[in-house]
């Protein structure tokens, strides 16, 4: 069992999903820290997205306890509920941006949604999103099937940024980039925490993430945490998948 | 101190402060833009104002933008504002937003009566394209055929039985519950009305001729456009969103060959299949209410059925039935292929292949009435 930490923004305690016989996380713990960007690996199908839908709520548990901002999610009646999902935003793997709305109106439309600001409120604060994503205004009205695949990312991480949440879900946030795309990505996540003091769970492949963007980093192996800590660690590590990870001929290659 | 945020102004010598507190939060934006547009309406009648946030508890970046406004707007009356006590924390927020150009955000244009009269000449002037269309779609699907005609080794099979068993063989119970019903309804009303005349053997005569030339296959195929039409759309429309079809296209297939072949064969075997099953059920349901309801027992139902009917009135129905799944077939994969990106395309165009596909339908049908009319059929 990981130690408690106190400030622990996201606390995941022994959980346990499973999709018919198959058990894919098996009593996980985890703890996220305030204001740090956690980056999360594991091999292929290890489950890392089902980690990520189940800590928002989107893959139902077998057993176990989630705390997001010391909430426990399950005791939570749906008005907490809703509170907590204000304070969170999420940037999903293919972006899902609502096909038949603009870019504006995808990125106003949880604003709108929650709070009663004038339309020139929505507009202004539309196009500093857009700014701190690294977005010219003029997009503003195209339509997410006209948008590049880095655009839509950083379009949908607008979006998920759009009500200044606390704590950002990215599911692999690079993957399908350039590498200089992807670098920038990287760069712009942690201009974005530091400006916002935003608390990133940040699940990748990218060993570039890994060593330029994350704080600390939790590995998922056989259904657990086989890992927890800083980059050095890792690659301290006696773990043979981690040994392959860190130092196999790709992460040689990145760290030069 | 984390409470509701509050502006207050002070007055210093000649200059104003006012002095920012509490949480500058989304939470409060709509508070804060009121507070903000107040402080905007300050003259210009001080000369410097002081823009005090240091006992702000907490920023984010509405907060931080509404500052920005506040300062700028006071700029523009003339005032020198300046932002002061700001943490070094929130510098950087601050900094951040201070990019923003804010300039006039062009609105999309709002509905006004030449849109709307715009709107329904282009309708007009588009029907001209979909026919068209539907004209390109026949000749790449007969094109595609007499290909594999010539080259029979390339035709899909395993994909045609597969929708063959989805829009023929899964359609059966439906279709033949509903043709059963339709059959008994217009027996029941032919009985009710011809009771009046005492006539009511002649029931059988209206219900066979009806069933066989016209309201078998035209219902049968009005349901195969409900329920296969809508569904080709679907299935091509969301391939053609995730760009499954373009794959196919750089592969070397034809998506014509691969995709559409199959789906109007199996449309154009299956809808004789179903419209005669639904007449027989038609017929069947008619002789039931017939017996049960107006005394007519099935040994003097068939008897007068078979002088009433003959072989045409059946092969009349019948031979419409494939050039209906045609149609069907056409304006469903059109549409499909007409597919844009967004989700609401795709229901738009699964909505109007339906529509299409009724209407294609049933001015194939008048087509062919006036035809077999003036061949004496």
């Amino acid at each position: 069992m990981a130690p408690e930490i106190a400030d622990a923004i996201i606390r995941v305690r022994d959980i346990t999903v499973q999709f018919g016989a198959t058990r894919v996380l098996d009593g996980l713990n985890l703890d996220v820290r305030r204001g740090e960007i956690l980056g999360f690996v594991g091999p292929s199908g290890a489950g890392k997205s089902v980690l990520t839908r189940t800590i928002i709520g989107l893959v139902p548990k077998v057993a176990g306890r989630i705390e997001v901002f010391g909430i426990d999610l399950d005791a939570a009646d749906a008005k907490v509920r809703r509170g907590v999902e204000r304070r969170w935003g999420i940037l999903f793997q293919q972006g899902a941006l609502f096909s038949s709305l603009t870019v504006r109106q995808n990125i106003q439309f949880p604003v709108r949604e929650y709070l009663n600001v004038s339309q020139r409120l929505l507009d202004e604060i539309m196009v500093a999103k857009l700014g701190m994503v690294g977005l010219k205004p003029e997009v503003a009205d195209r339509f997410p099937s006209e948008l590049s695949g880095g655009m839509t990312k950083r379009v949908a991480l607008a979006r998920a940024l759009a009500l200044d949440p606390e704590l950002v879900f990215l599911d692999e946030p690079t993957s399908g980039l350039d590498p200089i795309g992807a670098g920038d990505f990287d760069e712009l996540v942690r201009t974005l925490q530091r400006t916002l003091g935003l608390t990133v769970f940040m699940v990748t492949h990218d060993l570039d993430s890994l060593y330029t963007a994350c704080d600390r980093i939790a590995v998922l192996g056989n259904g657990k945490v086989i890992a927890a800590g800083s980059i050095a660690d890792m690659q301290a590590s006696q773990h043979p998948w981690l040994r392959q990870y860190f130092h196999g001929k790709r992460a040689r290659a990145v760290m030069g | 101190m984390n409470g509701d945020p509050t502006l207050e102004r002070i007055a210093q010598g000649n200059g104003l402060a006012l002095c920012a507190a509490g949480s500058w939060t989304a939470r409060f934006a709509p508070l804060l833009e009121q507070m903000v547009a107040d402080a905007e309406k300050l003259d210009g009648s001080r000369p410097n104002i002081f823009i005090d946030v240091s006992q702000v508890s907490k920023l984010d970046t509405f907060g931080a933008w509404l500052i920005e406004r506040l300062r700028r707007s006071l700029s523009q009356s003339g005032v020198e504002a300046r932002i002061a006590g700001l943490s070094a924390n929130y510098s950087s927020l601050v900094d951040e937003v201070r990019r923003v150009k804010a300039g006039p955000v062009v609105e999309t244009s709002a509905v006004t009566i030449s849109g709307m009269l715009e709107q329904i000449g282009r309708s007009v002037a588009g029907i001209g394209g979909t026919l068209v269309g539907l004209i390109d779609m026949l000749g790449a699907v007969l094109a595609a055929t007499g290909r594999m005609i010539i080259h029979p080794r390339g035709f899909r099979l395993t994909s045609t039985v597969h929708h063959m068993e989805q829009v023929c063989w899964r359609a059966v119970p439906i279709v033949v519950l509903i043709t059963f019903l339709i059959g008994c309804i217009i027996s029941q009303q032919g009985i009710f009305h011809f009771r009046k005349f005492g006539a009511d053997i002649f029931v059988v005569d209206m219900l066979g001729v009806l069933v066989l030339r016209e309201i078998g296959v035209l219902l049968v195929a009005i349901m195969v456009a409900g329920r296969s039409g809508s569904a080709y759309t679907a299935e091509l429309g969301s391939m053609k969103m995730r760009e499954e079809i373009d794959a196919l296209r750089t592969m070397g297939f034809d998506p014509i060959e691969v995709l559409i072949l199959p789906r109007m064969l199996a449309l154009v075997l299956a809808l004789p299949i179903l419209a005669f099953l639904g007449a027989m059920a038609a017929l069947y349901g008619g002789g039931l209410v017939a017996w049960l309801y107006g005394g007519v027992d099935p040994e003097a139902f068939l008897l007068r059925l078979r002088d009433a009917i003959s072989i045409d009135h059946f092969i009349v129905g019948i031979i419409k039935a494939p050039v209906m799944a045609a149609v069907i077939g056409i304006v469903a994969c059109v549409e499909g292929l007409a597919v844009q990106g967004s989700a609401e395309s795709l229901g738009q165009h699964t909505t109007s292949s339906v529509v299409k596909g009724i209407f294609f339908v049933i001015v194939m049908d008048g087509v062919f009435a006036i035809f077999f009319a003036s061949i004496g059929m």
